[in-house]
């Protein structure tokens, strides 16, 4: 702010030095690094490891409940289903939760968030009151009501949570649209005669992105976890199909004789968030330095 | 202030008639006809319209939620279509558990949140920080039910100290109550725990590199009164995380019923689902919606109160 000119000149600050720089100070912050190496296992495990494991669904009658062995890593549940197995496709069930949900708010709350925070007026009185309703549910409320309505599949909790989601981010974007909207950059580009579509587009929506991918770092494993919530209540996705929050449910019933049948999805789930979290924190800080501590 | 705390009672008054539209239209888009449901096993059309003229289901909707909404208004939210017996009566059933069960947890996470914080803030650097801060960040990992699970696993299968579920009221049997409440209300703390931790030991340390404590120090004041002065700056915004985590609370509280078999508000809600039972659903989750409203303008306008700032600044932001 202290040198108006080169704003002005300059809309968007050179990106590929700053990213440049940005990936020099991730690689010294160590968290981050460990977070990221977390989330590419479990990137791996979801997209490749299904094809590798044996069959989720294939039933051992005669291996019921057995410990983990060489031929079942982590064992077999209770219809003598490999558990690796099953944990395995489960990654990819939680990565399709949490990714496309995430992905389908952003979709849907970016360019929402963007039009109240542009046109303050009426647009963002009406477009705020529907995002107060909507963040008057607890979230877990409104998504087994939305899972409820839709009815129990994957497809529905997708749908249901990239709904929760969507409020958050059109707060996020409205804030941070007020922002950039009174920088002189931008008032340059509006003096210049550029029409609003393209003022959002070009010089607003660029100067966010750290932001948003901040945003997803911690709406990924929300929606993780909100995956397995739901299916773990029995409303999202539906046995014999395998699920981290499926595989938890049914663990519930034989605590007492196999209690590793629990521990493996909550290891895997309780790792995952893990993973997104650090590095969330560490993008939050090489990405944001004014958040820096 | 008067003019802050009627606009800010407008808006909670738009949101609860908005959202109550939505819970009451939301119901309605539920599968299965509740006609069908109360007219019991193979009804013939004549009873399933009487049925549904009986309960006004065959006016059209703008009347029917007026109806609803004036019907609520003198305390009927309707009947439950399991046992027949009044909404109102099973919600103020359900209702103290939770409340219980949330109090309970709010006590856990903000005494082991703030003490957490800190200490890490206060000893920054040791062992102890890395201790309070792995916390934060496995407690902000793991969910509510697996670690319920392993509670279960370790407490009451294992070692037999605690109970797994069968729940006793508070009045029945005050002991009795508490130990099964204690797991269940340090399951759903815990997870606060990490998030008023992690906040108590940034605003703690931003504060404790303010002037005002440079000041102290160079006065000749102790260690323990200048984190004092500090702590007492930073627990605004430690509050404003504690009042934004209770939506995450009631949705934990949820799953914790679930897990526990505890009697409460989140458990009607998903045996309502299960069990299609609509007239439970709305009326649970339209008061559970009025109740996070109203606590939301409470705290805003305890804000208010304490900092003036924020009278100004608009409650939309």
């Amino acid at each position: 702010m202290t040198d108006t000119i080169i704003a002005v000149e300059a809309p968007a600050p050179a990106p590929v030095t700053s990213w440049r720089r940005a990936g020099r100070r991730f690689a010294r912050h160590r968290m981050a690094v460990i977070g990221a190496v977390m989330v590419g296992v479990f990137l791996v495990v979801a997209l490749f490891g299904p094809y590798v494991v044996g069959s989720p669904s294939r039933l051992g009658l005669t291996d019921i409940l057995a410990p983990p062995s060489g031929a079942h890593w982590l064992g077999t549940d209770d219809l003598g289903r490999d558990v690796f197995a099953r944990l395995c496709n489960g990654a990819r069930v939680s990565l399709l939760a949490g990714v496309v949900s995430t992905a389908l708010a952003m979709l849907i709350g970016v360019p929402l968030g963007l039009a109240a925070g542009y046109w303050s007026g009426w647009t963002d009185s009406v477009l705020m009151r529907v995002n107060d309703v909507v963040l008057s549910f607890p979230y877990l409320v409104f998504a087994v009501g939305m899972a409820a309505i839709l009815g129990p599949s994957l497809r529905n909790v997708i749908i249901a949570l990239a709904v929760a989601e969507i409020p958050s981010v059109v707060r996020i974007v409205r804030g941070e649209t007020l922002a950039l909207r009174r920088q002189d950059f931008v008032r340059a580009a509006i003096a210049d005669g550029a029409r609003d579509l393209a003022v959002m587009g070009r010089s607003i929506l660029p100067n966010m992105t750290n932001t948003l991918i901040v945003k997803a770092t911690v709406a990924i494993p929300a929606g993780i976890l909100g995956e397995a919530a739901l299916s773990f209540l029995g409303l999202g996705v539906q046995p014999p199909q395998a699920s981290w929050g499926v595989m938890l449910t049914s663990a519930q019933q034989f605590l007492a004789q196999d209690p590793l049948l629990a521990i493996f999805p909550g290891v895997a789930i309780a790792l995952t968030t893990l993973g997104f979290n650090l590095l969330g924190d560490g993008l939050r800080d090489v990405l944001d330095p004014r958040e820096a501590r | 202030m008067i003019e802050f705390l009627l606009r800010r009672t407008g808006t909670a008054v738009v949101t609860v008639v908005l959202a109550s539209i939505a819970v009451f239209l939301g119901v309605r888009a539920l599968p299965g006809d509740p006609a069908v449901v109360l007219a019991g096993e193979d009804p013939t059309p004549e009873a399933v319209a009487a049925i549904r003229h009986q309960f006004g289901l065959d006016k059209p909707l703008p009347i029917q939620y007026l109806d609803y909404v004036g019907q609520a208004l003198h305390g009927n939210l309707g009947f439950s279509t399991q046992d027949k017996a009044p909404v109102t009566t099973i919600l103020s059933e359900r209702l103290p558990v939770t409340l219980e069960l949330t109090f309970l947890a709010i006590l856990v996470g903000v005494l082991v949140g703030i003490a957490a914080g800190v200490a890490s803030a206060v000893r920054r650097g040791t062992a102890v920080d890395y201790a309070a801060n792995g916390f934060g960040l496995f407690g902000l990992s793991i969910p509510h039910f697996w670690l319920g699970l392993v509670g279960i696993v370790i407490f009451s299968v294992h070692w037999h100290v605690l109970p797994s579920s069968g729940f006793v009221g508070l009045a029945d049997d005050p002991l009795g109550n508490l130990e099964r409440m204690v797991m269940p209300a340090l399951v759903l703390g815990l997870g606060m725990a990490a998030v008023v931790m992690r906040q108590t030991r940034s605003s703690l340390l931003s504060q404790l590199g303010a002037d005002y404590v440079r000041t102290a120090r160079a006065k000749g004041l102790r260690r323990p009164r200048q984190v004092g002065h500090a702590l007492r700056n930073s627990l605004t915004t430690v509050t404003t995380v504690i009042g934004l985590h209770l939506a995450a609370l009631i949705s934990g509280a949820v799953i914790v019923e679930q897990i526990f078999v505890i009697p409460g508000f989140g458990k009607l809600i998903v045996d309502g689902v299960s069990s299609r039972n609509y007239p439970v659903i709305q009326g649970a989750v339209l008061v559970a919606v009025v109740g996070y409203v109203v606590i939301n303008l409470l705290v805003d306008v305890a804000y208010a109160y304490l900092d003036p700032r924020q009278r100004t600044a608009g409650g939309a932001e």
